[in-house]
């Protein structure tokens, strides 16, 4: 095994969740349930940032694209009343934040981190100029429980019970990573981020593999802030992503770029804040409320200091295509 | 050499030598942001529209109340020292091939840095002032260096840890302004009043902050242009495997240059504090940092430009309130106008499709370490 502390780690925490639910079941239910909300955004901007970089453009935006399909979704359903437009809307308005950033680091070769720091701009800018105050969704978002998997103990309540887009997202990471590997597509977008002139000599449109793929990630990014307003929360406020789209960025370094790696990171981030809100809350630890929020940022930095460098991002990731 | 580098305009663009004549780049660099100015303003005007007000009378009020009196022209001076600070902490970082989004997280660390030290130490008059800048601008450079040497020696995007560093520093100053550090039987969270002897002067109705932003200001343009230490800055960024081929020391000079970013982002927040608020509050100094990109962007990464884009965006931020007072348009439609300008200006379309010129993007920052 190349990387075997991964597997240690995830092992070891199983093991404690396991040992945890015979003593509190409820308890360690809850904390995991929460763990697993904390992570799907996560997760979703976690792939977006693969998708991207496997491709060869970095796509600090994130941010930003879920910031606008968070804002367009929830007023999306809250003025159409319908909860499946608000999540189309939410989507569809990630994919036009995908083809900006595409249009500004692909087409227009701009320096790809100013393109999507104007992208965030631009979203935090727009939100809070259109949030309106006093709009509610329709409904709550329904909640799906898989028939059979749903009554294992422990995992059947966690994983297998949740609304639409956690569930999405789970089955997004298994096809998002047998595509990147084992399909055409994922050899291309590999090849373009890697080495885009042997891509281009073998026949690939390098410009055109990452137009689109930077695009359609954007419509993961859709899902993502469409999650957090149309299924986590309920709600919209202005600033909603919270740097979300930039921890996604860590995570995603963290995965080593893997769509499985990013999983296990997002989780690692949701357990770690999961138990640091429930420990304050039981009063285990008494530690003022500012310094539990500032638990996932810090975290961050923690991370990228150990793992940087030791994990290889595409080669050619940053830089924009020139045909020689 | 040092002289030949001075010449370098880090614009967007690097006009083709064969096309383009070097006067007509100049005018070029000046005329894009102008341009994107007005198209942003053009943008802000169709959504004032689109809400019921005539854009031409929003307009007009938002210049005149910011313009047009002398409160407002002492708006528009202390809404622009900080920003001219953040601006330059920005242009600093980009100079070094260093994306500092975190200006926002190192005012507010100076920011509460000069604020205590306003109230606890006992110095005399003027001393007590500089002191306090300096705790100020010590407390950004230190919260900046965070990301300088987690850039230098562990290659981490500083674009990442300055973001995490902005969502910190937010929820430390916030405890700190909420318990240690909080007024006595106060109910809002905030610092003591600073003692009299901290507290920066004006000359005559003018803060004085002002002029030391515009101090610093010519200070960077002289700095960055012509002295060593300005030219390891700007090699660094342009080529640090050149520069680290004659013999520059490009990972001190990496903590280096976001340490300088940081302690003019800190200054920007001691002069708040100092000179404007008379404490800390967590709920001033809002913004800062990010408007901070954009005026260094506007001012195409040159020092002594950031005066002119920081009055600009200091003169739409004073305005907004009396745009809502007199015409109820929301003042985020700044915000609006700021990233649309900020849009215009990072991305080549003015250049491309009103000057018509093809010509190749620079990259500005340094993507991923390395």
């Amino acid at each position: 095994m190349k990387r075997w502390w991964p597997w240690a780690l995830t092992g070891i925490l199983a093991v404690a969740c396991v040992i945890y639910y015979f003593i509190d079941a409820t308890k360690t239910v809850s904390v995991l349930q929460f763990s697993l909300r904390y992570a799907i955004p996560l997760i979703l901007a976690a792939m977006v940032g693969i998708i991207c970089e496997r491709s060869g453009v970095i796509n600090i935006g994130i941010e930003g694209q879920m910031l606008m399909s968070a804002f367009a979704g929830f007023f999306g359903a809250a003025l159409t009343g319908s909860l499946l437009a608000g999540a189309l809307i939410g989507v569809g308005t990630g994919m036009i934040m995908g083809a900006m950033l595409a249009v500004g680091s692909v087409t227009w070769k701009m320096d790809q981190i100013i393109a999507g720091t104007v992208l965030n701009i631009l979203a935090t800018g727009l939100t809070s100029f259109f949030y309106a105050q006093g709009q509610m969704l329709p409904a709550n978002m329904p909640t799906f429980e898989i028939p059979l998997l749903s009554s294992i103990p422990l995992v059947g309540p966690v994983i297998f019970v949740n609304g639409p887009f956690a569930l999405a997202a789970l089955v997004i990471v298994i096809v998002l990573q047998v595509m990147l590997f084992r399909s055409i597509w994922g050899l291309r977008t590999r090849s373009v981020g890697e080495k885009p002139s042997a891509a281009d000599t073998s026949g690939i449109s390098v410009q055109r593999m990452r137009f689109l793929n930077v695009t359609f990630a954007g419509a993961l990014a859709g899902l993502a802030g469409a999650y957090l307003s149309l299924e986590a929360a309920g709600t919209f406020e202005r600033g909603f992503t919270a740097g979300r789209g930039f921890t996604a960025l860590a995570i995603m370094i963290f995965g080593a770029w893997n769509p499985i790696g990013a999983l296990g990171a997002a989780v690692f981030f949701g357990l770690a804040t999961g138990l640091a809100s429930q420990l304050q809350a039981d009063e285990v630890i008494a530690i003022p409320q500012q310094f539990v929020n500032m638990l996932p940022y810090v975290l961050t930095i923690v991370l990228l200091a150990i793992v940087s460098g030791r994990v290889k991002p595409p080669a050619s990731v940053g830089k924009p295509y020139e045909k020689d | 050499m040092s002289a030949d580098l001075s010449q370098t305009d880090l614009g967007f663009t690097d006009p083709d030598p064969k096309r383009w004549s070097a006067s007509w780049s100049r005018s070029q660099a000046i005329l894009i942001p102008i341009v994107s100015v007005l198209l942003a303003l053009a943008v802000g005007g169709i959504l004032i529209w689109l809400q019921g007000v005539n854009p031409f009378t929003a307009y007009k009020v938002l210049f005149s109340s910011a313009l047009g009196t002398e409160a407002g022209l002492l708006r528009v001076m202390q809404k622009s020292t900080p920003l001219i600070l953040t601006g330059l902490a920005v242009v600093v970082g980009l100079r070094a091939g260093l994306f500092n989004i975190g200006a926002q997280g190192q005012l507010v660390v100076g920011a509460l840095g000069a604020a205590v030290a306003g109230y606890l130490l006992p110095l005399p008059p003027v001393l007590h002032a500089i002191v306090a800048i300096a705790i100020g601008m010590a407390c950004g450079a230190l919260w900046a260096s965070i990301a300088g040497v987690l850039r230098a020696y562990r290659s981490v995007s500083e674009v990442i840890t300055t973001i995490m560093l902005n969502a910190i520093a937010l929820s430390l100053v916030d405890y700190l302004a909420s318990k240690p550090l909080k007024e006595e039987g106060q109910p809002l969270s905030r610092t003591p009043e600073i003692l009299d002897s901290a507290r920066l002067p004006t000359f005559g109705v003018i803060p004085i902050g002002f002029f030391i932003a515009l101090a610093v200001a010519v200070f960077f343009g002289w700095f960055l242009m012509r002295t060593t230490s300005g030219f390891r800055f700007n090699t660094v960024g342009l080529n640090p495997n050149a520069a680290r081929y004659a013999g520059i020391g490009v990972r001190g000079t990496i903590v280096l240059a976001m340490a300088v970013s940081g302690a003019l982002a800190g200054m920007g927040g001691s002069i708040e504090s100092l000179g404007i608020v008379g404490r800390f509050e967590p709920a001033f100094n809002a913004g800062l940092g990010f408007d901070g990109i954009t005026i260094a962007l506007l001012a195409r990464a040159n020092p002594i430009a950031t005066i002119p884009a920081a009055i600009l965006v200091g003169t739409l931020r004073a305005g907004a309130n009396a745009l809502q007072f007199d015409t109820g348009i929301q003042p985020e439609v700044v915000d609006v106008i700021l990233a649309l300008t900020l849009l215009f200006v990072a991305a080549p379309i003015v250049s491309r499709m009103i000057f018509r010129s093809r010509t190749k993007q620079r990259a500005l920052t340094s993507g991923w370490g390395a």
